[in-house]
C-alpha cells in the first residue's frame, strides 16, 4: 500500500516538475512580450499545485495527520498570482504600446490606463514611453 | 448585541480559520488566540469597509471555486501544448474587449482574477467607466467566442453570487 502512494507521490512530483519547466520554456521561447507573461502565470500553477497535494498525501499518509498549509498557500497563490501579472501587463500597457493597438472599449470612455482623468500615474513615468 | 460583536461575520469565520490553519495543529490555546483575532480585527478595521460586499450564495461561491480549479488544470494543460507544439509565428494573440455587467468591484475583481488563472487569457486593463475589461489572449483564433465562454462561464455564475 505504501510503494502505491509513494509512486504515486512521485508521480505528481514528476508532472508538477514537468509543467513549472515548460513554464519557464514558454518564457524563453514566446516572442511577444504580453505572451511570455502567459507562460508563468499559468503553466507554472500546476507545479505548485502538485507540489501541495503531494505533499498534503505524504504527510496523511506516512505521518498519520493532515496538514493544513498547502490550503493556505493555494489560498495565497490565488490571492497574488492575478495581481502580480496585471502588475506586468499595466507596465506593458504604459512602456512599450501603442493606444492604437488595442480595440475601442465600445462605451465612450478610454482604458483606463490612458485616461487623462484617471489620474494613477505620475505624469513623468509616461514621458520615455517606447512607442514600439 | 452579537451582531455588534460581530458585525462582519464572514470576515469573522475567514480570520478564525486562516489562524487555525497556520497555527496547523489543534491546540485550546491556538483556538483562544483565533477566537480573540476574529472578534478583534473585525472590530477594529470596521471604518475601513463601509459598503462591504453582500455574498449571496455560499453555496454557489464554493461551488464556483471548485470550477475555476478545474479550468485551471484545463488552462494549464492547454497553454503547455501551445509552447511545445506551435511555432511562434502560429500562434494568434489579440487584445479583446469583454464588456461586463456586474456591478460590485468585489465581484469585477473576482472575474478578472478568474480570466487571468484561466484559459490563455490575462486581465490587462479595464475602462474608465468599469463596464469593459481589457483581456490578452494568447492564442485567439476566434476572439468572439472567448466572450462568450467568459461571460456564461463566469460572469453569470458571479452574477448570482454576488446581490
Amino acid at each position: 500500500m505504501e510503494q502505491i502512494v509513494e509512486y504515486f507521490l512521485a508521480a505528481l512530483l514528476v508532472i508538477g516538475g514537468i509543467f513549472a519547466v515548460i513554464g519557464s520554456y514558454g518564457l524563453l521561447k514566446l516572442p511577444q512580450m504580453m505572451q511570455r507573461l502567459h507562460a508563468p502565470t499559468k503553466a507554472t500553477t500546476i507545479g505548485v499545485g502538485s507540489a501541495l497535494i503531494a505533499s498534503m498525501i505524504y504527510f496523511l499518509v506516512f505521518e498519520g495527520k493532515i496538514s493544513w498549509h498547502e490550503l493556505l498557500i493555494t489560498l495565497f497563490l490565488f490571492l497574488t498570482a492575478p495581481i502580480t501579472a496585471n502588475f506586468i501587463a499595466k507596465a506593458q500597457l504604459h512602456r512599450a504600446i501603442n493606444k492604437d493597438e488595442l480595440p475601442p472599449t465600445g462605451v465612450g470612455s478610454e482604458w483606463a490606463t490612458y485616461d487623462p482623468e484617471v489620474k494613477t500615474v505620475d505624469p513623468h513615468l509616461l514621458s520615455d514611453r517606447d512607442p514600439g | 448585541m452579537l451582531r455588534r460583536l460581530y458585525p462582519h461575520p464572514l470576515l469573522t469565520l475567514l480570520l478564525f480559520v486562516t489562524w487555525m490553519l497556520l497555527v496547523n495543529q489543534f491546540k485550546i490555546g491556538s483556538l483562544v488566540m483565533a477566537l480573540i483575532l476574529a472578534t478583534a480585527i473585525p472590530l477594529l478595521t470596521a471604518p475601513y469597509w463601509p459598503n462591504r460586499p453582500k455574498l449571496r450564495n455560499l453555496p454557489a461561491f464554493a461551488a464556483y471555486l471548485l470550477l475555476v480549479m478545474w479550468d485551471v488544470v484545463i488552462a494549464n494543460i492547454a497553454v503547455a501544448r501551445i509552447i511545445l507544439f506551435m511555432r511562434g509565428d502560429q500562434i494568434r494573440s489579440a487584445w479583446i474587449a469583454v464588456p461586463i455587467d456586474l456591478k460590485s468591484p468585489e465581484a469585477i475583481t473576482i472575474l478578472a482574477g478568474t480570466i487571468t488563472m484561466t484559459p490563455g487569457t490575462v486581465t490587462a486593463d479595464m475602462s474608465a467607466c468599469g463596464r469593459v475589461l481589457l483581456i490578452h489572449s494568447l492564442h485567439a483564433p476566434d476572439p468572439e467566442a472567448i466572450v462568450q465562454d467568459i461571460k456564461t462561464r463566469y460572469e453569470a455564475r458571479l452574477k448570482r453570487i454576488f446581490a
